[in-house]
């Protein structure tokens, strides 16, 4: 028979804590708890940097410059469209993948999704090399109506979706996928035709899920930089968007760099509780 | 059934990889058709096929003369052209509408206006006592208030046919009765033909008018409720019903039982196939053997189980044939009956039920 190891000290409430949470022993093992605070270090310290230089004594006045007032207004409102355009051509093509069976439709979702993965850049190249005024697509769009996409804010707003959408798309998908296809069922029985079906029935059910993927595709045009200077360039007011006017006022005028990196700090933070149900609850997007 | 160019008339296959459902039937308008049968009968895949949910893989189905599905014709009606109420197991109630939203529901999807809509639904509420729940979320109901909002959602449509599937079973056994009782009466209200599946044969025997038994996607018997109860055709409605039932041959007042034993029975000049089925309670249970009795089959038998139900303990019996018996529990404890105790069964002839198997026992 196995020997009873030696006893240690076990404190009320610790006991308490055991009873009421079902479970052995929560002390975390050395080897894991060191990296574990590398890791935490590594995450908090930089935050923790940017709050330390912030000039909060001119913080109102750093930010009030015409440059950061345009980048902010152009990324709001950039970023707010991508999301809208997401919606409205993304979600119909969430139910595509979710719902109906064709060939090719590994393939399509792999395409889709490839946005999140590829480097912006490359996307910034791509886009520029499909709508650009030499690009395949960019030459009929300016011979036939005369417009000229790159270096505008339709060229910010196109490099915000490219990279934005597949993050709708995917958390709307799963969400389809996951949903009870019972209540469509009863609607149809009741009489619904299937456009009415979406629109009355799926899309409330999966509500969550479509606010939650727009919150997230929103986030990320917001912090869109690679494939927005690729595409769009870094026009003040035109098409230099709150990330591009942190990294070029870096060089010369550091406080207010830091002032935007605030407002970015934020917006992320405010994100992140719109989100809590869906992300710090340790579950998966859908 | 006069008027069956007017009801249901489902004469199709459903074919699902390798399980087939081939099922023939007609529900008359009015009438309430109970589908019985274990999981896995093809209950549902019915209920689907006729919905417009399942397309059958051959025959047809019609509705009042009218064609829904027809696989030879190449002919569908999408399940939302057709006049179907559907009460599903799980209600499925859309959690993000009001009881009131989820009643207007079909007469919106199905054309009328808004108001229109509004004032159907109120109709409906009331109609089925509904009223002061209008403003609730699914989720805020009670089973049994779930059930009767399901149910006027499904009515609210104005059907021409109304489909429960399981209507009782999401239900506490406390419950269960009133609903039952609410739900037979509005029942005898609907005008049309009504598919009521379910594997429980106490709400078949109480809601329907005529029952089919269903087994591995065949139909293997129908006739009234109390047909049914009397003379079950397989073991599964046999045990559902709570009888003993024996396939044998029958040679005059003689009856040798295929799995082994043989019964005397009141002549009824029977000859071949049959089936004979045995109350549990009609048969004597004894310790010795029985003399000068006037029944005419006695039978060593071996107990295997004991079982207490409600007022009385089941007796599962080895035997030629087996049996299941019903004592009292003071018989039990006074013959000190225990598994594997040796005893004598008896049963007078007059007790047993003797029918010839695949009689159509239409009513």
């Amino acid at each position: 028979m196995s020997p009873v190891a030696a006893p240690s000290r076990l404190s009320s409430a610790e006991r308490a804590r055991r009873a009421s949470r079902g479970g052995a022993s929560r002390s975390v093992p050395a080897p894991l708890l060191v990296p574990a605070l590398i890791a935490v270090a590594f995450l908090v310290l930089p935050l923790v940097g940017l709050l330390i230089r912030a000039p909060w004594g001119r913080l109102g006045a750093a930010l009030s410059g015409a440059d950061a007032t345009q980048a902010l207004t152009l990324s709001l409102w950039t970023a707010t469209v991508a999301t809208a355009i997401s919606l409205v051509i993304g979600v119909p093509l969430a139910w595509v993948l979710a719902r109906s069976r064709f060939p090719g439709q590994r393939l399509l979702r792999a395409l889709v999704t490839l946005p999140l993965v590829l480097p912006p850049v490359v996307g910034g190249v791509a886009l520029l090399l499909a709508f650009g005024r030499t690009g395949f697509v960019g030459r009929l769009l300016d011979s036939w109506f005369g417009l000229t996409i790159p270096f505008t804010p339709i060229a910010v707003v196109m490099a915000e979706t490219f990279v934005a959408m597949p993050f709708l798309i995917i958390t709307v998908e799963g969400a389809l996928r996951s949903a009870d296809q019972g209540f469509e069922e009863a609607a149809a029985t009741l009489g619904a035709k299937r456009m009415t079906v979406f629109r009355r029935v799926t899309v409330p059910m999966i509500a969550p899920s479509l606010g939650a993927g727009g919150v997230l595709c929103w986030a990320r045009a917001l912090g869109e930089f690679g494939a927005t200077i690729t595409f769009a360039g870094s026009f003040p007011g035109q098409t230099e968007t709150m990330p591009i006017a942190v990294y070029y006022a870096l060089e010369n005028d550091p406080d207010a760099a830091i002032a935007l990196s605030l407002v970015l700090l934020l917006v992320s933070i405010v994100v992140l509780v719109s989100l809590r149900d869906h992300w710090l609850r340790g579950g998966t997007v859908a | 059934m006069t008027h069956t160019g007017s009801g249901l008339i489902v004469d199709a296959e459903v074919r699902r990889g390798s399980f087939t459902l081939a099922v023939s039937l007609t529900a008359a308008p009015g009438q309430v058709l109970g589908v019985l049968g274990p999981n896995g009968a093809g209950k549902s895949t019915l209920l689907s096929a006729v919905a417009g949910l399942t397309p059958v893989s051959a025959g047809r189905i019609t509705l009042g003369g009218q064609v829904m599905d027809d696989a030879d014709a190449g002919t569908f009606v999408e399940a939302a052209g057709r006049p179907v109420g559907f009460v599903f197991q799980n209600y499925r109630l859309f959690p993000h509408l009001t009881v009131a939203e989820n009643v207007a529901f079909s007469p919106r999807a199905r054309g009328q206006g808004r108001r229109e809509a509004r004032a159907a639904a109120h109709h409906w509420l009331a109609r089925l006592k509904l009223a002061d729940l209008a403003d609730r979320k699914p989720a805020e109901l009670s089973g049994g208030q779930a059930q009767r909002v399901a149910l006027a959602r499904a009515l609210a449509g104005q059907p021409a046919l109304l489909l429960l599937d399981e209507p009782l079973s999401a239900l506490d056994a406390g419950t269960r009765l009133d609903v039952q009782a609410e739900l037979k009466r509005h029942l005898a209200d609907f005008t049309g033909p009504c598919l009521l599946v379910t594997h429980d044969p106490i709400e078949a025997l109480v809601l329907a008018d005529q029952l089919i038994v269903m087994e591995g996607g065949r139909i293997v018997q129908e006739g009234t409720p109390a047909q049914i109860a009397r003379q079950p055709a397989t073991d599964y409605v046999a045990k559902l019903v709570g009888l003993n039932l024996y396939p044998g041959r029958a040679d005059g007042s003689q009856v040798m039982l295929s799995k082994g034993g043989s019964f005397i029975v009141a002549d009824h000049g029977q000859h071949g196939d049959v089936l004979v089925a045995v109350r549990p309670s009609a048969i004597v249970v004894s310790t010795e053997r029985p003399q000068h009795a006037s029944a005419r089959n006695t039978w060593p038998a071996k107990i295997t189980g004991l079982t207490l139900l409600a007022d009385r303990v089941r007796l599962d019996l080895d035997g030629q044939p087996s049996a299941l018996a019903d004592v009292t529990p003071a018989a039990v404890a006074e013959l000190s009956l225990d598994p594997g105790s040796q005893v004598w069964l008896t049963v007078k002839a007059t007790d047993l039920e003797i029918y010839t198997p695949g009689e159509k026992q239409a009513s």
